[in-house]
């Protein structure tokens, strides 16, 4: 589609006037410059330099050091699994919730929960799940307690890719909830009940009407899971300290104290994390424009 | 020959019954309308002829075959919803084709039916757009080519119209009419609107409170109104409070005043009041001459409405509306006036229900 | 239909566990603080800590300041853009989601290079400066929620009718703003309010990179440090967020059932 981006607005019906309309949007735009636009134009700039401030690609071809490459990697399959999963779980929850025929309390709870659980995330969470799944945690001990099953002899760890990605999915599945069931509220019962009477199956009536009027929306919120688990410090730091590879811990680490011993590798490190997050978001956007045209 | 037939269907939802006892007999290729005001149970009836809601007991069998516990895709019916309900993902033709592709036909045959489908309705050229292209009234035409391309047994059209604006409204419903008697298709129309359901059906069955209060004709639900619901909701008519002098001659008192219905009034005593309806359009002012009777009032207001002026005249405690020709050359009472009026025996109906 | 009500109930349930579980172990370990027995000790501790009022009261002043600017900031242009520019909404909508795009830490990796001690905006070298631009960092954070919530609020009134109304009764721009706009999005700023103190108050990344006492700095340290304070924070911590979502429903409900969800 030619509208790829998120232009919803209607053409104006007044013309903009003088120049004196633009006053009342500048502070806005000055604000963002400066602290949004001239900070990570600075990084995208530095990453492109050398010491001394001249061109260079080294820095990029130097992001293929083993450790770096490692921290992408590992930082890439906990947000692709957290997304995945997070996607799935979230839309089997909401589409129960939504038309499932469950008791009307249960999605009003559902929404507030999710709001809350979306929004508790960093330090808190880590805690959370250190408490509960730790050595000492209260369903390691009772595992051991009822069933004699000793959770951590099965080679199990919170600090690693599948105790993080466990941990990521807390706040990714309410998140895919709450951004999923506005678009499950557009699936309308009357299209269900038009394919019923046109003598389609259940099974039909999803693949030919709900994922074909779902997948952008499905996709991209998928998409936006996976740049937000990407772009988390707080939860992997407070649960593992400096002990997981991931490149937003890399990157603290790098901040705090040059541990790469190249300012402008630094830079590049985050220009990665920029185009990885800044793909992800565009298409999600994308996505989100051909999801709305159907319902307007 | 019958071909729906209904039987003692009742619905309930909880505690809260919304169709009782409901019965009828559609023959084959009548548009019979369902006419009430919302929430009267005339959807919640459809909905099960659609197989969407179960029956609480009672049962519905289309052409010989019981279908009470059928799901929806067995039952063979075509639906129009209120609110367009296309497939949002799929253009025109590929809405039209939907159930024949359900039903596995050949490409050929769908390419062929789809372009059929298209000129029945008049939109020869859309078939490539989608639905969110396309007008509410262009929505609406493709819903029902979609619904009748499978060759439903039944149609079933639930307020179709009700979302358009007012001239579409009036053109496309005398295009659903034409061509369902084109096809012969039988069908069951859902509306609140009684101008709708009077120009469209062969029959109407008049909705109140989960029951059926009268069925028939249009003419004979909009001049012969068996209830006092009837009387109200279909047309505009005059409802007044009477009460009997002498039953077996037809001798009422409205406000006083004697009058002489055409009828007896059965199972009435004297004294007991009664409801009677006067159309608008039956009542003119003058004298009484032979064969119809007189009321007096006073005109309490006077309503243009373009071809007709709307008068209502207070009696004493009740007020009377009547309908006169917009003509020039005729001078109508003021608010204020004293007046006469008149109209015929045979139009005072006496309606039960009282 | 019955049967197929099955599997929702198990999604619902399972769901419910998977969320439920980590609340209840992380109460009960917080209680386990004194051996043998439950008691508050963990909880009594964490309160009556010094470090911990210190920086609770700094996050919250901050969080606030945050509300205060992002407002003054948000509302004036998505007002004006409504107005005046309609033609600049997906520009300004885009840039309202870039903080979304660009993450947090590499945001703060920007403010650290541009305003420190070299720079001609210095603001790094003070601790006043640093709070400003801490704030400033938030204000970006809660950009996209703040203004999808005030745009939305401003959308759901006829903000051309209003302000032509005011004009003509003689009211001056800053009236229209303050006496007529803001009263009547007032649950859209308070929704966006809560969501950011939410956001802000137990927030880490921004904090410690510009080396301020907040209290998610504070928590890190404790849970480095501790074994059942950090179980006791994280129950406060829910609490205050549980708090901020659920003042977010009681004020969006405030509008009356006459607006659509």
């Amino acid at each position: 589609m030619a509208a790829g981006t998120i232009a919803i607005s209607k053409p104006a019906r007044r013309p903009s006037g003088s120049a004196l309309a633009w006053i009342g949007v500048a502070p806005f735009f000055l604000f963002a410059t400066l602290f949004l636009i001239l900070p990570t134009a600075f990084l995208i700039i530095g990453a492109f330099q050398d010491a001394d401030g001249h061109f260079t690609l080294v820095n990029l071809t130097d992001l293929s050091q083993p450790t770096i490459l490692a921290a992408y990697k590992i930082s890439l399959e906990i947000s692709a699994a957290s997304a995945l999963g997070g996607a799935l779980i979230g839309f089997a929850l909401a589409h129960a919730a939504v038309s499932g025929g469950l008791p009307a309390w249960i999605r009003p709870t559902l929404m507030t929960f999710s709001g809350v659980a979306s929004n508790f995330a960093g330090v808190p969470l880590a805690f959370a799940f250190l408490a509960t799944l730790g050595r000492t945690g209260l369903v390691t001990w009772a595992l051991m307690q009822w069933f004699g099953f000793s959770l951590y002899a099965t080679g199990f760890n919170l600090l690693n890719f599948f105790g993080l990605t466990l941990t990521y999915l807390y706040f990714q599945i309410p998140l895919m909830v709450l951004i999923l069931t506005p678009a499950l509220d557009g699936l309308k019962r009357e299209w269900r009940e038009a394919a019923s009477t046109l003598g389609a199956s259940r099974g039909q009536y999803w693949r030919w009407v709900v994922l074909p009027v779902l997948w952008p929306s499905l996709l991209g919120s998928t998409l936006l899971l996976f740049a937000n688990s990407f772009g988390a410090v707080a939860t992997a730091y407070a649960l593992t300290g400096s002990s997981l590879n991931i490149v937003t811990i890399l990157l603290y680490a790098q901040i705090r104290g040059d541990v790469l011993h190249n300012q402008n590798l630094g830079y590049a490190l985050a220009l990665g994390m920029i185009i990885i997050t800044g793909v992800s978001n565009v298409a999600y956007i994308w996505l989100r424009g051909r999801a709305e045209r159907w319902s307007r | 020959m019958t071909f729906i037939d209904i039987r003692n269907l009742r619905k309930s939802f909880g505690p809260a019954t919304v169709v009782h006892d409901f019965a009828l007999a559609v023959e084959r290729g009548e548009f019979v309308s369902f006419l009430g005001p919302s929430g009267c149970g005339k959807t919640t009836i459809l909905r099960m002829i659609a197989g969407f809601e179960t029956a609480s007991a009672g049962s519905i069998t289309i052409d010989g075959q019981e279908v009470t516990d059928l799901p929806p895709a067995k039952r063979n019916v075509g639906m129009v919803f209120q609110a367009y309900a296309l497939f949002p993902n799929m253009t025109v033709a590929q809405n039209i084709a939907f159930g024949l592709r359900v039903a596995r036909r050949g490409p050929d045959e769908i390419a062929a039916r789809v372009e059929e489908m298209l000129r029945l309705i008049k939109l020869p050229d859309i078939a490539g757009r989608y639905p969110y292209q396309l007008s509410g009234g262009q929505q609406q035409r493709v819903a029902l080519a979609r619904a009748i391309a499978v060759k439903p047994q039944v149609l079933l059209l639930d307020e179709p119209l009700s979302a358009l604006d007012a001239k579409i409204r009036v053109s496309l419903r005398e295009e659903i009419r034409s061509l369902q008697k084109d096809l012969g298709i039988t069908t069951i129309f859902v509306t609140h609107d009684q101008e709708e359901a009077l120009s469209m059906s062969d029959r109407v069955v008049v909705m109140n409170e989960g029951r059926a209060e009268q069925i028939g004709t249009p003419f004979e639900v909009y001049n012969y109104p068996r209830t006092r619901f009837v009387a109200s909701f279909v047309g505009t008519l005059n409802i007044l409070t009477a009460t009997v002098i002498d039953a077996e001659n037809g001798r009422l008192a409205i406000d006083g005043r004697e009058v002489l219905a055409a009828h007896t009034v059965e199972g009435r005593a004297s004294g007991d009041t009664v409801t009677v309806a006067l159309r608008p359009e039956a009542v003119t002012f003058g004298e009484a001459a032979d064969g119809r009777d007189e009321l007096a009032g006073t005109v309490e207001a006077v309503s243009f409405l373009g071809a007709v002026v709307r008068i209502r005249v207070r009696l004493e405690s009740q007020t009377v509306s009547l309908d006169a020709f917009n003509q020039p050359a005729v001078r109508l009472p003021a608010a204020g006036e004293p007046v006469t009026l008149c109209f015929a025996r045979d139009d005072l109906l006496v309606v039960a229900g009282g | 239909m019955k049967a197929s009500r099955i599997g929702p109930w198990i999604a619902v349930t399972l769901g419910a566990l998977y969320f439920l579980v980590p609340l209840i172990g992380t109460f009960e370990f917080s209680l386990r603080m004194r051996r043998g027995t439950y008691s508050f000790d963990a909880y009594r501790i964490v309160l009556g800590d010094p470090n911990f009022q210190a920086s609770f009261l700094y996050s919250v002043v901050l969080a606030l300041a945050t509300i205060v600017v992002g407002t003054l900031l948000v509302v004036p242009t998505a007002y004006w853009v409504q107005l005046r520019l309609p033609k600049l909404r997906p520009l300004v909508e885009f840039v309202t989601l870039l903080p979304l795009v660009i993450p947090a830490i590499v945001i703060v990796f920007g403010y650290l290079r541009l305003y420190n001690s070299q720079s001609i905006l210095p603001l790094t070298d003070s601790s006043r400066g640093t709070d400003l631009l801490l704030t400033f960092g938030y204000v970006t954070l809660a950009l996209p929620y703040l203004y999808r919530s005030v745009d939305t609020g401003l959308r759901a009134i006829d903000v051309r009718t209003l302000t032509e109304a005011a004009e003509s009764l003689g009211a001056s721009w800053s009236t229209i703003l303050f006496k007529v706009i803001f009263p009547n999005i007032r649950s859209a700023i308070l929704s966006g309010a809560f969501l950011t103190f939410a956001i802000v108050i137990g927030e880490f990344t921004f904090a410690s990179l510009l080396n301020r006492p907040a209290f998610g700095p504070y928590l890190q340290l404790v849970g480095a440090n501790r074994a059942y304070e950090p179980a006791a924070l994280a129950i406060i911590a829910f609490v205050v967020t549980w708090a901020c979502m659920g003042l977010i429903q009681v004020f969006g409900a405030a509008r009356g059932p006459t607006q659509p969800k």
